[in-house]
């Protein structure tokens, strides 16, 4: 049951992790094939807009657009939105689009109300004054990984409630004629203006292959407590048999069993234990994570968010995350089961049947 | 009955795959469209929202040697550009 439990957990961040890892490579590839930043004192800053004509003289460079999003918290709710311009609401002002995650705001502490179109939400302005923009539609729930905490809005929206200057933008994309050149028109922008940084859709893609990898975070510190527990299930098994099991052993020898049979018998015995474990273990995880949506991993997921994304994970699994976890677990407890049992039954069955 | 059951879960996985094709085709014209960067998964700090587009002042969001005080910071390892930068 413990051996079983420890393999769930194990199962659980393998297919968790590399799951959402495989979700980010598919749907990130369409996303900017660079990303212009201005950083001043290590943090990014809003971007002068008169950078775009300086790097479209760049050789390569089909076109550069400036991008404007930001953060919100909205006190009624206690959630944070990401707000972010665009060009389908351009001639929409005090008109917003919002993300599934958003038409679910409710009060801190109050009961679950869903906004649908025609629906307000004032939004607080930098200024302090209150800016009621109407919601013209929502982003469809199929969407909800990647548009959660979304409220689209027109630029004018926009710079009203963050008081942003006309000259000014969060960060600027850019599109290549070449992808092979982006290398080296980032390095060309960072000699023009050396205050930027560029992203290229390569760093956002190996992002999340970085941070999901089993090899680090939280993901690291699962395993590693799951590796220990059965660490010490093995080893509890590896320090000895109990009397009972001495004595079956006793027994089996002094009816004429031979000491290979016994050994034959304790690896099935360990194997048939081990694979049940592994099993279950691996079945229940599938099932967890892919039909039940991780509900026991959902406070760890949330966090402090108020706002999260209800999303179902698309099953990713492969054989190699099975032989990992077989390897890492079945056969060395199956060897480890037979050392004890090696030891007694080569001992005088007289002796052994005494204890 | 066991391999039954692993072989079970990979013909579901191919399945919910197959028919999670128009979702995600979905999916990838919202990123196009919209110009997203990330996925939607901690919405409490900007950098567990937006890991891709984190600053270097990530790991030290209060003040120099402040610890990580976001559950979800804790679930993601470090972005590799912000290690990158670390060690130059």
């Amino acid at each position: 049951m413990v051996y079983a439990f420890v393999l769930f957990l194990l199962a659980s961040v393998l297919f968790a992790a590399d799951a959402l890892k495989h979700e980010a490579a598919e749907l990130l590839q369409d996303s900017p094939e660079m990303i212009v930043q201005r950083l001043v004192a290590g943090r990014q800053e809003q971007i002068p807009t008169t950078y775009i004509a300086s790097i479209k003289q760049i050789r390569g460079v089909q076109s550069v657009e400036p991008r404007l999003w930001g953060y919100y918290f909205d006190s009624y709710s206690g959630a944070n939105y990401t707000l972010m311009v665009s060009t389908a609401l351009m001639d929409h002002s005090g008109e917003i689009i919002i993300g599934p995650g958003v038409s679910r705001r409710s009060a801190a502490e109050g009961p679950v109300q869903v906004l649908g179109k025609k629906s307000i939400i004032p939004f607080k302005t930098s200024d302090g004054s209150v800016l009621p923009l109407q919601v013209r539609g929502l982003l469809p729930s199929a969407t909800e990984l990647v548009t959660a905490d979304l409220i689209l809005m027109s630029e004018a929206d926009f710079r009203k409630i963050f008081a942003l200057a006309d000259n000014r933008a969060t960060d600027l994309i850019l599109k290549v004629r070449n992808t092979k050149e982006l290398a080296t028109i980032a390095t060309k922008i960072t000699e023009r203006h050396p205050d930027t940084r560029p992203i290229l859709r390569e760093d956002i893609l190996r992002t999340y292959a970085a941070i999901f990898d089993w090899r680090g975070g939280v993901v690291l510190m699962v395993l590693s407590g799951a590796l220990l527990a059965f660490i010490i299930l093995a080893w509890d098994k590896a320090t000895g048999l109990s009397a009972e099991e001495k004595r079956e052993i006793g027994i089996l020898k002094a009816v004429g069993w031979e000491t290979s049979d016994i050994l034959l018998m304790k690896f099935w015995e360990g194997a048939v234990l081990s694979l049940t474990s592994f099993f279950i273990g691996v079945v229940i995880a599938y099932l967890h994570l892919f039909v039940g949506s991780a509900m026991l991993f959902e406070p760890v997921l949330k966090g402090w968010s108020v706002l999260h994304a209800n999303f179902r994970l698309t099953p990713y699994i492969t054989v190699y995350q099975l032989a990992t976890l077989f390897f890492l677990t079945v056969l060395p407890y199956t060897v480890i089961t037979i050392i004890p049992s090696w030891r007694s039954a080569t001992i005088d069955p007289d002796s052994v049947m005494r204890v | 009955m066991g391999i039954l059951l692993l072989c079970l879960m990979f013909v579901d996985a191919a399945v919910c795959r197959r028919i999670d094709r128009k979702l995600v085709r979905q999916r990838r014209e919202t990123v196009s469209v919209l110009a997203l960067t990330d996925l939607c998964l901690f919405t409490e700090a900007p950098y567990t929202r937006h890991p891709s587009m984190a600053d270097w002042h990530t790991p030290f969001q209060d003040h120099p040697r402040s610890f990580e005080h976001f559950p979800s910071g804790s679930l993601m390892a470090v972005p590799p550009h912000l290690r990158l930068r670390a060690t130059r």
